[in-house]
Formats: structure tokens, C-alpha cells, sequence
């Protein structure tokens, strides 16, 4: 008896699917924020809610992003589940007072009286000009709050299971999307499920190097390993999914084993994921482990618009799998993939605009 | 006063009791708090005690109120512990928040006491997040929001207003205009410092402005708004003019600060509310709540006092639900 062929869907679909599914499970899931409800639907990842659960439970908003984290505290606070859509992470920083003060901290300065069941949706952009202000990756501003979770999945099938788990947890969840991940397709069960907190995912298994990739930067690391294997090295490549609370046992078990640690962040390098991995696998390998470290993210800079300099700002599989081969190979002479062959689908087929 | 006949009685023996219990729970505060055994900074509300009191009273069980840091006449108006309070103010164990929030975050979900916040403003859109779950729960529930003339100068105040008006949320805006944020007059934070009621107005949000600290004029605006709003109508602002007896935090008298002077306080102290509403009442029936305000609060710091101590690894509790 054969099995049916797998489903495939694309990231937005998949994360439209969850909210769907989730909000006929559960009539105190909602979900708001400005465009929610309009015909292009947040890039499509909210269509056919309105329709489907009425004004009443899929609304816009004002241009008022602080009160309406305020309010989207409040809701879950007396028993609702908002799904609070931002069309840009960028303007999460609207939103800080209420995440970092109330959110986050309710539970707990309340004596654990109060509970904040509430999801913030929230997209990075990259190209197309996006630039300064609709590209930043901010997770490391938040996973360095306690009482916040932080998941950034690279693929449609987590995509579902995180969106589900977030929604059915108790806390403030801020859920990091990708733009340039949309329509990348995987396969997902057409059944709820959940990709909870602290799951992380081993994408491709290797014995020279480990890397970690956040956000997208797990399809680079991927592609970054395909492009080491034609040269003879393997990399086991590590999505941590969930950035707070992080699997740090995964990675460290992993880097113990290879003996080099690579890590990719979506976002910049200083106080950020990478330095707290690289910590974290340091602190609890000790010196004798002899592990090797290494980390890229964005360039210390603000992003800039031009294709021409954007290049130069984000790692992308050619300068992950050169400085893995470095790491890997620091007695031979250094090598890059070529330009073309470290494109990637999902930067090949998408034409813009956003 | 419009109070007569037997309701008078009533009504001010229970108004009596619940002001004279909030002045006296914060004046006892402020006695205990040289020994240095409160645990937390206090900003308390002598004097202004009677908008808590005179909004709260016509709430009922199942309404929500939330406030600023300083929430304690709030938090007792609506029923929230005194022991639990108390406790906390000690930072015990059984504290209102497990010695985890203190003076500045107090909150009695059984009460109805959503939680007070020490960021000015902050809790003005929570508390309209609590308005949108009463609203699609279609139990004419309402939530009543206290806030300081100062939390009218944050973006959260316009917004959340803007909002309450769009969806007709059942939530009433209590602004408490002492006049000072912390010390900066009015006068110095904004161009038209009489205009709070003119810009809910603006926003949709129907607003009465009660200047003379009478309890039962705030209590008839309260009571109107509120009634509307448990039958559909949305959102209101009351602005009660008041006048802070003490220093913003801690438990002593400012006025040689050189920021006010105490003459500008004497005419609040000589209209008190606490004594205008006990003098309704006869001296034996005034003199008996005393007595038991009088033991209550013994017994609240009696129990504060021997409460245990939070254990080390209580730290770690409650980070995440």
C-alpha cells in the first residue's frame, strides 16, 4: 500500500492555515492590525478570514500601533487570543512600550494573577528597496527580555506548527515571517499540529562544521551546504526555529561533535542570537571542547536601498559556504562559490514589487 | 449634596466607610514607612481619594478597573484585599502580587482589579483590550480606567481614545487632574491646560469636567455614562480637578519644595471630602466606622507584619505562564 503524496503548500498558505484552523477551534482567537482586512490581505496570509469569521473577529486598526498592543494585552488578559498582524517588524518598535513593560512582564509583577495569550505577527522585508526601515530583524531586542517568546520558522510546515502552538500558548509569542520566504513550498499536513516552543530542526546532516541559520538565513545555510558537499565538505545545518526558549542542547550537541560552530543571523551581529549562541555553546563546552567559532549577520551598518550595496549587507550562501571552508579548511587555499550557483530559488524567481 | 432621606444614610455611611478606610489605610502606610518595613516606593492619593471611591461605586462584580501607580484608593474602592495589599506594600509572600509588583502594580483579579502600572499611560489601551472583551461578551460589563492629567500627554491616551470612540467600547476614562506631573504645573506641559475634556470631544469621546471635588457630582456623571454604556453606548471621560495632599512619592508634605505653595493646598483641605461626607452622618454611627476601619487595618498590617518572606526560588516563578 502506497502513501498519498505529501500536500505541498507555500509559507503564506500554510500560515493562513493555521490561523484558520486555530480560529474554528477557538472563538476567542482574533486577529487585527492595519490591512488585515483589505483585498490584498497582508500578501494574502490573512485571506478569507473576513469572510469566513465576520468584522468581529478580523479587523483593521488606526495607525496606533502602541495602543493597539495595549489593547491587544488587555483582550488576552480578559480571556481572548489576539493575533496582532504587522505588515513590517520594523514597526514592532511602535509597539515596545506595551510589549516590554505590560506584555512581558504581566505574569509575572502581577504574581501570576494574569495571563498574556497573545501572538504578534510581524514580516521582515529584503530588496526591492526595502531598506533601512523595512528590513531590520529585530528578535535580539526581544528574546533579551524574559517573559517574551520568539520563533522565527524558515519553512511552510514550521511555519504552521508555530503559528498553532503560538496561538494555543500562554504567553506573548512575537512570530518573526520572512518576506522572501512566502512562496517557498514544503510539505504540510493538512491537519492542525504544532512546532512548539523550543523545538529545533537538524536540516541537513554533517560531520565537518555546524551551522546555525535564523529566519531565512536557514534556506541560505542549506543552499550554503549543497555548495560544500560538491567540495567535499558536509554541514549539519541547524534551524533553531524557536529563538526564545532556544534548543541550545541540539546545537551544542552538534558542535561538540564537529568541533566548529557557525552561526547565521537574520539580524546584526553585536548583542544579538549570534553572540548568544556562540556564548551559550562556549560557556557549556568549556575550553577543552576545543570548538571553533565563527559568525556572520547582517553588516554593521543600516540597510541600504541599492541592489548594488544590499549585496554586500546580508550573508548569502556563497560567503556562508567560503567561511565554512575556511573553518573547515584553513590549510588550503580559500575558495568561494560562484555568484550564480549561490542564488537561490526564492531570490531567482522573485521580481517584486512588494 | 443630592442625597436626602433615608438613601442619605445609607449611601453616606457606605461612601464614608469606604473614603475614611482609603485615607486612613494610606495614612497608617505613611506612618509605618519610616521603619523602612514597606518595601517599595509610594505614591499616594490623600485627597483625591473620593474619584476611586465615588466611580467605583457604581460599578458592580464583574466590572474591571485599572490605574496608574497610584492605584491604592482604586484597588480598595473596588475591593481589592486590604491584607493582600498590605503584604505587598511588605513584600511577603501573600502579597497582591507575591512581592513581585509592590506598591506601583497591585492588582485583585477576584475583584475586578485588572492591575496598576508605573509607566504613565500604560495601562489606558490595556484597560480598552478589557472593554473589547466585555464588549463581544454582550454582558454590559464596563471598565473603568484612572489616569493622571499627565497620561493625557502620551500618544497612548489619543489613540486608545480614537479607538474606545471607533468601536463604542463600554470604557470610562477617569482623569485625575492634580495639576502636577510629578512636579511640572500644567501650566508648563500644555498650551491650552484646560483642554483635556475639549480633546476627548474631538476624538469622539463624550467628556464632563467636575473642577470642585465633589464626590457626588462625579458620582452622577459616573453613574450616567456608566448606565449608558452597559446598554450599548460607548466610551466617556470624566475629568475630576483634584489636589494631591503629599509629596508625588513617598509619605511626607512638600509644599517648601518651592514648586507649590501650601496655600494653594488649604482650600482642598478645608473642602475634604472624607470629612464633608462623615459630617452627613451622625457622630456615634461616624465614630463607629472608624473603630472598625480602625481594626481592619490593624489586622491588615498585623497580618502583613507576620506574613513569611517569598523564598529564593519564588524568583523564578512566573516568568512565563
Amino acid at each position: 500500500m502506497s502513501s498519498p503524496e505529501p500536500r505541498v503548500l507555500r509559507y503564506v498558505d500554510a500560515l493562513r492555515e493555521a490561523v484558520d484552523q486555530e480560529m474554528e477551534r477557538d472563538p476567542s482567537v482574533f486577529v487585527f492590525g492595519l490591512d488585515v482586512d483589505d483585498h490584498k490581505s497582508i500578501q494574502g496570509s490573512t485571506a478569507g478570514l473576513l469572510a469566513r469569521y465576520g468584522a468581529d473577529r478580523v479587523f483593521t486598526t488606526p495607525l496606533s500601533e502602541d495602543a493597539m498592543t495595549g489593547v491587544a494585552i488587555g483582550a488576552a488578559m480578559a480571556g481572548l487570543r489576539p493575533v496582532h498582524v504587522h505588515i513590517r517588524m520594523d514597526f514592532l518598535l511602535l509597539c515596545m512600550n506595551q510589549l516590554v513593560n505590560i506584555a512581558a512582564k504581566a505574569h509575572y509583577m502581577w504574581g501570576g494573577q494574569v495571563k498574556v495569550p497573545l501572538v504578534v505577527r510581524s514580516m521582515i522585508g529584503k530588496s526591492w528597496g526595502q531598506g533601512a526601515q523595512h528590513s531590520q530583524g529585530l528578535h535580539g531586542m526581544f528574546t533579551h527580555v524574559p517573559g517574551l517568546k520568539v520563533v522565527a520558522p524558515s519553512n511552510a510546515h514550521d511555519v504552521k506548527g508555530c503559528m498553532i502552538a503560538a496561538i494555543r500558548d500562554d504567553n506573548p509569542v512575537v512570530f518573526m515571517e520572512h518576506r522572501l520566504l512566502y512562496n517557498t513550498e514544503s510539505a504540510v499536513p493538512a491537519h492542525p499540529y504544532t512546532v512548539g516552543p523550543g523545538e529545533s530542526r537538524v536540516c541537513t546532516r554533517g560531520d565537518d562544521v555546524t551551522i546555525v541559520g535564523i529566519s531565512n538565513m536557514a534556506q541560505e545555510a542549506i543552499r550554503a551546504a549543497e555548495l560544500l558537499r560538491e567540495v567535499g565538505v558536509t554541514a549539519e545545518v541547524i534551524d533553531p526555529i524557536w529563538l526564545m526558549p532556544l534548543d541550545i542542547d541540539t546545537i551544542l550537541a552538534s558542535a561538540r561533535r564537529t568541533g566548529r560552530l557557525l552561526v547565521i543571523d537574520n539580524g546584526w551581529m553585536a548583542g544579538g542570537l549570534s553572540a548568544e549562541i556562540v556564548a551559550a555553546v562556549a560557556e557549556a563546552a568549556g575550553p577543552s571542547a576545543g570548538i571553533k567559532f565563527a559568525r556572520m549577520g547582517f553588516a554593521p551598518t543600516p540597510c541600504p536601498t541599492s541592489p548594488w550595496l544590499e549585496d554586500h549587507f546580508y550573508p548569502n550562501p556563497g560567503s556562508i559556504a567560503a567561511r565554512a571552508w575556511a573553518m573547515v579548511r584553513p590549510e588550503r587555499e580559500r575558495w568561494v562559490p560562484s555568484a550564480e550557483s549561490a542564488k537561490l530559488a526564492y531570490q531567482v524567481q522573485f521580481k517584486g514589487p512588494f | 449634596m443630592s442625597v436626602n432621606g433615608n438613601i442619605v444614610e445609607d449611601e453616606a455611611h457606605r461612601l464614608y466607610r469606604a473614603l475614611r478606610r482609603i485615607r486612613r489605610v494610606e495614612e497608617v502606610i505613611a506612618e509605618i514607612y519610616s521603619s523602612d518595613k514597606i518595601k517599595s516606593p509610594v505614591h499616594l492619593a490623600i485627597g483625591q481619594e473620593h474619584v476611586s471611591v465615588s466611580v467605583c461605586d457604581c460599578l458592580e462584580d464583574g466590572d474591571w478597573v485599572g490605574g496608574s501607580y497610584r492605584s491604592h484608593a482604586m484597588y480598595l474602592a473596588k475591593g481589592g484585599s486590604l491584607p493582600g495589599l498590605m503584604a505587598e506594600m511588605y513584600g511577603k509572600d501573600t502579597g497582591c502580587c507575591r512581592g513581585k509588583g509592590g506598591s506601583m502594580h497591585i492588582i485583585d483579579v477576584a475583584a475586578g482589579v485588572m492591575g496598576s502600572s508605573a509607566v504613565v499611560g500604560s495601562q489606558v489601551p490595556v484597560a480598552a483590550g478589557y472593554a473589547l472583551a466585555a464588549k463581544r461578551a454582550g454582558e454590559g460589563r464596563v471598565v473603568a480606567v484612572f489616569l493622571g492629567d499627565g497620561a493625557t500627554e502620551e500618544g497612548c491616551f489619543y489613540e486608545t481614545l480614537n479607538f474606545a470612540a471607533l468601536h463604542s467600547l463600554p470604557v470610562l476614562f477617569v482623569c485625575e487632574n492634580n495639576g502636577y506631573a510629578i512636579h511640572e504645573p500644567l501650566a508648563k506641559r500644555r498650551a491650552r491646560p484646560g483642554g483635556i475634556c475639549a480633546v476627548a470631544e474631538a476624538l469622539g469621546v463624550p467628556a464632563t469636567r467636575v473642577d470642585d471635588g465633589d464626590l457626588f457630582r462625579i458620582r452622577d456623571a459616573a453613574t450616567s455614562f456608566v448606565t449608558r454604556m452597559r446598554q450599548g453606548g460607548g466610551p466617556a471621560l470624566i475629568e475630576a480637578v483634584v489636589y494631591r495632599w503629599r509629596e508625588h512619592v513617598g509619605p511626607n508634605e512638600d509644599y517648601d519644595g518651592g514648586y507649590r505653595p501650601l496655600s494653594e493646598a488649604l482650600p482642598w483641605m478645608e473642602a475634604d471630602p472624607v470629612a464633608r461626607v462623615g459630617a452627613l452622618l451622625d457622630a456615634d454611627v461616624r465614630r463607629k466606622v472608624n473603630e472598625e476601619v480602625e481594626a481592619e487595618i490593624t489586622e491588615a498590617v498585623r497580618f502583613a507584619e507576620e506574613s513569611p518572606v517569598p523564598r529564593p526560588e519564588e524568583l523564578y516563578a512566573n516568568v512565563f505562564a
